[in-house]
């Protein structure tokens, strides 16, 4: 039981943080996840890349790390503490954001935010890159799949499969 | 038009969510605005842009404002659910499968081939994300500006990505700096 009260409290602090989504917040996930001894972090980023290659928001791997913490119960935990907080937020500044459309602070703190999101995406690349790449080929893959999506049109849904044969290829 | 029911409010999140593979928002467009026209393009982009200025998953607000707006809190709950449901069932299905067969040499190789591709995905979405900060126009203050917004980038990137500091206290000193400092065009 206090593991699930933990889950969920920690990962709706994270909700509440995540300025920019899910991928902002995943260096933070990663930290917590290891601090409270939940998993090594190897498993982390296989979850991770199990979050990525299925079909949903990005949110899934808060589900997944729920699933390991705590089973079924511990990933609709994950799950909603993740969703439920900043929802309620969303709900409630819903209702005023029409008045304060271009409310001067609403866009200065637009402004301000935006290099913190872009530096914490930054960081989640950064994080997950240095941890899953062992060797020079990992290195090349990510590389190779930045030049890619920047200059193609291919699904990442493909890219992730693509990677997946490479991994059991070269690896 | 008629105001969208909750089943429709569900099923139309469930479409969303189950095409979305790294990013959902595209298909939330296509699914809201295209094929249901219950939004007019201007009216998502609102809805659109309050979602990214609220912390959170983008999708999951998007999903609690437009349900909220066509079906009040069911509506919100009807969109929330059909965004998550079956996603969640599939996650958790694979999570199985991951205990069971997670150590295998083979599949361990193939998942560190999807997360260097997950990186390197997650590296474009960041240069996505930050297109307005690397714009470079002829307005007075601009280079001011973007010392400013590159300066509070880097720090962020340095205290969360190599230096590991817990996310709190990061984002209690750097988000009012950035605010104070980095003043919109």
């Amino acid at each position: 039981m206090s593991t699930l009260i933990l889950l969920a409290v920690h990962i709706a602090a994270l909700g509440l943080m995540a300025f920019g989504g899910a991928s902002a917040v995943m260096p933070e996930l990663q930290r917590l996840v290891i601090a409270q001894h939940w998993m090594d972090v190897r498993t982390f980023n296989d979850l991770f890349a199990i979050a990525q290659g299925a079909p949903g928001p990005n949110l899934l791997i808060f589900t997944l790390v729920g699933w390991q913490v705590a089973g079924a119960s511990g990933a609709i935990t994950a799950t909603i503490a993740f969703c439920a907080p900043s929802g309620l937020l969303a709900y409630t500044v819903g209702q005023i954001w029409q008045r304060h459309h271009a409310h001067p602070w609403r866009i200065r703190i637009q402004a301000g935010l935006l290099p913190l999101t872009v530096g914490l995406v930054t960081a989640t690349a950064w994080i997950l890159a240095r941890s899953a790449n062992q060797d020079l080929s990992g290195w090349i893959l990510t590389g190779l799949t930045l030049g890619i999506v920047r200059y193609s049109r291919l699904p990442p849904v493909l890219l992730l499969f693509l990677g997946g044969i490479y991994g059991m290829a070269v690896g | 038009m008629t105001s969208p029911t909750l089943p429709q409010l569900y099923l139309a999140f469930q479409a969303i969510s189950l095409r979305a593979f790294g990013g959902a928002l595209p298909w939330a467009r296509r699914e809201l605005v295209d094929r249901r026209r219950w939004l007019a393009d201007g009216e998502f982009a609102d809805l659109l842009a309050l979602c990214q200025f609220l912390p959170g998953p983008n999708i999951g607000n998007l999903s609690i404002l437009v349900g909220h707006r066509f079906g009040g809190a069911a509506g919100a709950l009807a969109a929330m659910l059909g965004l998550l449901m079956v996603p969640v069932a599939i996650i958790i299905g694979l999570g199985i499968l991951y205990d069971r067969y997670g150590e295998l040499p083979m599949l361990a190789r193939a998942l560190s081939g999807i997360a260097a591709v997950a990186a390197g995905l997650i590296a474009d979405m960041a240069l996505r994300l930050g297109r307005p900060l690397w714009q470079r126009q002829a307005l007075p203050g601009q280079r001011t500006r973007h010392l400013a917004s590159t300066t509070m980038l880097l720090a962020t990137f340095v205290a969360v990505g190599i230096l590991r500091l817990p996310l709190l206290p990061v984002m209690a000193v750097l988000a009012p700096l950035s605010i104070l400092l980095v003043r919109p065009q």
